[in-house]
């Protein structure tokens, strides 16, 4: 199945957006994990944005990103966000009020408590009606997100955004799941079309016996920057870098992606006709 | 819509479903038919929130053993209870035997996942550190994690399929049915195992209270005097399989489909109800049928004045007073999450039985209301059936079920 990439958009240590980080993609620069600013997410609203979480802003700025690269109006786009934990930071401060005798809990951090906030929140800055679903599949996310974007795309025949997400998980919550670097990506993936840069070839296989999630880096997704692997292991979202580093280096490439134990994305990404 | 025209009807070929109402459809259907609320005062662990609820009997009084034992969790129980309905794990089994346990997909719902356990372990905080408790910690994953529904349903049934959780706040298990069917169509699975399940925990109890959503008595849908609504916990389960596969006359199937959003606010509907309209229309696109084939909607309907007049605009502008309307929250509560499911698998049984259940605790159809909301049941031919779902941030699908 293919789909075409019109548009990506980049958000993590190091990596401050996509254009200024497909050199270190490509393995012509060193990648080096600086922090990176708290996005602008400039499309919010300045109400959404002063009450938005750091996650909804995260996702919202790469979002923003592709569909900018794209060129293409984002009230015609259907929207699908993967995300491991989804909204981490307002369960914290959720559970803690919960954990008071008073229980107050405010309205405004009820509702921004669901797994589609940030989902929401691109629904009121774009004001678009189109469909929107948000998923979790716990470390493999970005692979079941990719799956349900792209059989959107070939659904409705058009343009379809896909975002993944997961934040730095708070104390104590980190404990039990410890991700300590922000993630975000975002692609827009559209029917293919002659003058298309970027083809993606999706195909999904069983995995053969025997091999185990408990060794994800068995697989051909294993990347050589070991700074940049730490960072895919660590961040479910992360796991979208094989295909951003494939895409980065220009050249015809194929890798991997687990889905749970027992299934496998292949994604062949064919750089050209440009 | 979609421009490749209508989609090929999916077999519901099993379905099963757990309420407050009781286990299983017989149970729920029972429960329809004598017009036997299970909204009860709330007594959900030590909630003191002046409202009623619908709470599943029984979750206390087992745990998940053996392989199952990290999932457990309140969510996890409940969809546990809702696997062993209905002959529904007997239903998978054989098509695991069809189709090959890699090509049978699961698709799950759910807003809160098993939240509960996380509320839990924060009353549980060292109060030194403010460490988690030991056993919270390595069991996160299988619990609250938004993926545990459907890591813990592909766990019980050993299905080796394409898997995720949708988690779209209510709507969130009627989505499971669109997913699936991409899915199918794209060929990446043979057949989908789909539901939701969604428990009671202090995060939604507090949450709508502070919305100042939730009323102190049982809910009353469409109801002049309607003051919000009550929260219920369901799980359900549908199995979905190609028409060629399991298709027969009379079986009932999912005909179409319609996602949207409002893009206007998280918590407040468009107040239009256009991301609704937009939701319904494109169901029947996908079906490939008029409004007029449609004799009766299953409303949203959670009781919120708010809701039950945005849904009446939009169900009123695509079908006008014609189909019968009515909500069947009264029965259940408001199952957030699992409310897809619940409502599909009613619908299916009114397709079954030639029932549109009336609407349980109105005692005066609101006069402002237009569409035709019916307070008693009324039996018939019954061929076509759209349930709705709307949830927060403005998130919406609508179903269409029909017999084939």
């Amino acid at each position: 199945m293919d789909v075409a990439i019109d548009g990506i958009g980049l958000l993590a240590p190091g990596l401050p957006c996509w254009r200024e980080s497909r050199a270190v993609l490509a393995g012509d620069r060193p990648y080096q994990p600086t922090a990176v600013p708290s996005p602008e997410a400039a499309i919010l609203p300045p109400n959404e944005r002063r009450r938005s979480s750091d996650s909804v802003r995260w996702a919202v700025q790469v979002a923003q990103e592709a569909i900018e690269q794209s060129g293409l109006d984002p009230r015609d786009i259907p929207t699908v966000f993967a995300s491991s934990g989804g909204e981490m930071l307002v369960f914290d401060q959720l559970c803690r009020v919960l954990a008071t005798e008073e229980r107050r809990v405010s309205p405004t951090l009820f509702h921004q408590s669901v797994h589609n906030t940030a989902a929401g929140y691109w629904g009121i800055a774009t004001t678009g009606r189109q469909s929107s679903t948000a998923l979790s599949c716990y470390d493999d996310s970005f692979a079941a997100g990719l799956v349900e974007a792209v059989a959107t795309v070939r659904e409705e025949q058009r343009p379809v955004l896909l975002v993944t997400y997961d934040l730095a998980v708070p104390a104590p919550l980190d404990e039990a799941r410890p991700i300590t670097e922000g993630f975000a990506a975002a692609f827009v993936l559209s029917p293919p079309v002659r003058d298309s840069t970027v083809i993606l070839r999706l195909g999904l296989e069983q995995a053969p016996a025997g091999e185990s999630a408990c060794f994800p880096e068995y697989l051909a997704e294993r990347l050589a920057d070991d700074a940049l692997e730490r960072l895919r292991l660590n961040n479910p979202a992360a796991r979208s870098l094989p295909l951003l580093c494939a895409v980065a280096a220009a050249a015809p490439r194929t890798v991997e992606l687990a889905w749970l134990e027992n299934q496998r994305l292949q994604l062949t990404i064919e750089p050209c006709r440009c | 819509m979609s421009p490749s025209g209508p989609m090929a009807p999916l077999v519901l070929s099993a379905y099963t479903l757990v309420t407050a109402n009781g286990r299983g459809t017989g149970a729920v259907l029972d429960a329809i038919l004598a017009r036997r609320s299970a909204l009860k005062p709330c007594d959900f662990e030590d909630v003191a929130l002046k409202t009623h609820i619908g709470r599943v009997a029984g979750l206390e009084d087992f745990s998940l053993d053996h392989d199952l034992r990290p999932f457990d969790c309140r969510n996890n129980r409940l969809a546990w209870l809702g696997l062993q309905q209905d002959g529904f794990t007997v239903a998978v089994a054989e098509a695991k035997q069809r189709y090959g346990a890699h090509r049978v997909a699961v698709v799950m719902g759910t807003s809160t996942s098993g939240i509960l356990e996380t509320e839990h372990a924060y009353r549980a905080r060292d109060p030194r550190t403010g460490a988690l408790p030991a056993w919270y910690v390595s069991r996160y994953r299988y619990t609250h994690n938004m993926f545990s529904l459907g890591h813990f349903v592909r766990t019980c049934l050993g299905l080796e399929g394409p898997a995720m959780v949708v988690s779209t706040a209510c709507s969130s298990s009627a989505k499971v049915f669109a997913s699936a069917a991409r899915l199918m169509r794209a060929g990446f699975c043979d057949a989908a195992v789909v539901g939701g399940a969604d428990s009671l925990c202090h995060t939604t109890l507090y949450g709508f209270s502070a919305l100042q959503l939730l009323s102190s008595d049982p809910c009353r849908p469409c109801d002049e005097d309607r003051d919000g609504l009550s929260l219920g916990e369901a799980a359900g389960y549908a199995l979905l399989e190609r028409v060629e596969r399991a298709g027969g006359r009379g079986a009932v199937a999912l005909l179409g489909y319609g996602e949207s959003t409002d893009g206007y606010h998280m918590s407040h509907p468009h107040p239009e109800g256009a991301g609704a309209v937009r939701a319904i229309r494109d169901s029947l696109a996908r079906a490939g049928i008029r409004p007029e084939a449609v004799e009766y909607v299953n409303l949203h309907g959670t009781a919120t004045r708010v809701n039950d007049e945005v849904e009446d605009k939009a169900v009123y502008s695509v079908f006008g007073a014609r189909p019968a309307c009515s909500s069947t929250k009264g029965w259940t509560g408001h199952t957030l999450g699992a409310a897809g499911v619940t409502e599909a698998v009613i619908s299916a049984l009114c397709l079954t039985k030639g029932l549109m259940p009336g609407t349980l605790n109105c005692r005066r159809v609101d006069p402002a209301l237009q569409c035709r909301v019916i307070r008693d049941h009324q039996f018939g031919a019954l061929s076509c059936v759209v349930s709705n779902i709307f949830g927060f941030g403005g998130n919406n699908c609508s179903l269409v079920l029909g017999k084939l």
